[in-house]
């Protein structure tokens, strides 16, 4: 018996998110009694391999193949589900990002495990198996009895703080060789914007929505945004106008995230918006309406008009950073 | 080509969510039912591709799990312009019991396009579609926020931290779509709400399938403390919390 996290790179780098994940899997494994396996997938070396073993994992099993260098969920569940059998896994540990939502339920269909996705806290009992999960976008949390043999769980972004611990693990390099029958897509080009912060990740979000006026008036924005090391985002009416790009978009049918910190400048806070940042640790709201629901979220509020306030914002930002 | 749209029934997403049983499900007084909206865009994206003669998609039916209270997003989807439908004749109690149904219509009916939306706004699972794919061991891609076909050859567009990807593959296969598959939900009009009635949706029982997850009870998330307000003329005053008080700059 054992707890396996899967823990994606990116060009051969961890993320804080991989970090929460093996923490994560080894809070689990110490109420099951037993210890974590992670799993990589892709060219990573031995010293960043290593740095999983500094929040629990045991055993570091790296798998390297030119058949995987990109994402092909099938292809991926395969290998996992082999690693699972092979270790004996009984709780199997993803990100539910795009890469665990493609991911974990092929593996729950081969393994017939039960999933629980979007899980933001450790289970709140072992026997039965019973996770805590978000649902109705936020509005509400389920507890969930998982009744398979193999457990699979995608832990929300965010959600669990990083447990570091004495470095014990050992490095498995596993050659496994995908069957190519199972490799049916293959990725033609690849578009990336460099430079920017990717928003799911961010530990800072400045976001901004129809309070902003016009699509010219987002420098000051971009200026705090920058100046505290965040990304930015709109509210859905933003993108829609076309003032902002539909990749900054948050809310329930946009980005769902959960930084540290969102700055909501001139977003009124309808349901739909609030589903997608409602997990976030803190939240600033700054409207010129003082009835705006977005207040009734928030721990920080200004009424007043973003224009006014956001230059005043800047100039005390720049003042600490001095 | 054919193409299966799966969709969910979910409480309108401005619903107030209250609990009734003793918190282990919804009280649905008064809730509206629609069309998940990641479904409803995949119906539209899917409606887009049949309309364009050069993809060859020859029709597009919608299936979903569900008992007979659900008819109605059945009905309105064919009055968006699904050409026919399929109910499975039962309650879904968990994501396996409901990709397992959906497999096996697909197993007796071959289809060579399946679109699930990317979660349900009321479960936010985002397993249906990967357990359909693998339970017909046909490939899928996650996070689609385009499909087109190209020389009869699918293309899809898939998010990634940052950016795209353009990626290939045959049919069949499952695309499991998010915002940008289609720009509106396409809305019924008064000719295809009357075309719909006579539209056919095959009822269908159900396979013998165990459930593998249980809701045992809901819970409300812990109210937030009351916002503290910051006078606009001293909006400086903020960023001194946020670094002192709050500790997250």
């Amino acid at each position: 018996m054992s707890v396996l996290v899967y823990t994606e790179n990116w060009d051969g780098k961890f993320k804080k998110l991989s970090f929460e994940l093996v923490s994560y899997a080894a809070g689990v494994a110490k109420l099951l009694n037993t210890t974590v396996a992670a799993v990589s997938i892709g060219r990573v070396e031995e010293n960043e391999l290593k740095k999983l073993g500094n929040y629990g994992a045991v055993k570091i099993i790296s798998v390297n193949n030119d058949q995987l260098v990109s994402l092909d969920s099938q292809a991926y569940a395969s290998v996992i589900s082999e690693i699972s059998v092979k270790e004996g896994a009984s709780v199997i540990v993803f990100a539910n990002n795009n890469t665990g939502k493609a991911v974990a339920p092929r593996v729950s269909v081969r393994l017939k495990a039960g999933v629980g996705s979007g899980v933001s806290r450790l289970p709140l009992n072992v026997d039965p198996f019973t996770v805590y999960k978000r649902t109705y976008s936020g509005n509400a949390f389920a507890h969930v009895i998982i009744k398979s043999a193999v457990k699979i769980i995608t832990l929300a972004q965010n959600s669990f703080d990083l447990i570091e611990t004495a470095n014990n693990a050992t490095i498995e390099i596993l050659n496994i060789s995908v069957d190519p029958s199972l490799l049916k897509t293959s990725v033609k080009d690849v578009q990336k914007q460099s430079g920017k912060i990717v928003l799911t990740d961010a530990d800072i979000v400045v976001s901004g929505g129809r309070g902003m006026k016009s699509a010219d008036n987002w420098s000051p924005l971009i200026e705090l945004a920058t100046l505290l090391g965040a990304a930015t985002a709109c509210s859905r009416p933003v993108s829609d106008e076309g003032w902002r790009p539909h990749d900054e978009h948050t809310g329930q049918t946009g980005k769902i995230i959960a930084p540290n910190l969102y700055i909501a400048v001139g977003i009124s806070g309808a349901t739909q918006h609030l589903a997608g940042i409602s997990s976030s640790k803190y939240i600033v709201a700054i409207n010129s309406d003082k009835d705006a629901p977005v207040f009734e979220a928030a721990q920080y509020g200004i009424v007043g008009d973003a224009m006014k306030v956001l230059p005043k914002l800047v100039a005390a930002v720049k003042e600490i950073k001095k | 080509m054919k193409i299966l749209v799966c969709i969910s029934n979910v409480p309108d997403t401005t619903t107030k969510i209250k609990f009734a049983g003793g918190n282990s499900s919804i009280d649905t007084t008064g809730v509206q039912w629609v069309i998940n909206p990641w479904d409803e865009l995949s119906l539209t994206r899917a409606l887009e591709l049949k309309d364009d003669a050069a993809t060859g998609i020859k029709s597009v039916t919608v299936i979903h799990v569900g008992n007979a209270a659900s008819e109605p997003t059945i009905r309105k989807a064919l009055a968006i312009g699904a050409d026919d439908g399929i109910r499975v004749n039962a309650e879904s109690p968990d994501a396996w019991y409901v990709a397992s149904q959906i497999a096996e219509v697909v197993k007796n009916d071959q289809f060579d396009i399946i679109l699930c939306g990317i979660e349900s706004s009321d479960y936010n699972g985002s397993v249906v579609g990967g357990m359909v794919a693998e339970f017909l061991g046909i490939p899928s891609v996650s996070a689609v926020s385009g499909i087109n076909i190209e020389n009869g050859q699918p293309v899809l567009t898939r998010e990634i931290d940052g950016g795209k990807e353009i990626i290939a593959l045959s049919a069949p296969f499952v695309a499991i779509v998010q915002k940008g598959i289609a720009k509106e939900p396409r809305i019924a009009a008064m000719r295809g709400i009357m075309m719909a009635r006579s539209k056919p949706v095959k009822l269908i029982d159900p396979v013998a399938v165990e459930p593998l997850t249980l809701i045992s009870v809901f819970e409300k998330p812990a109210p937030r403390t009351a916002c503290k307000y910051i006078d606009a003329d001293n909006a400086e005053q903020l960023i001194d919390l946020l670094q002192n008080e709050a500790k997250v700059i």
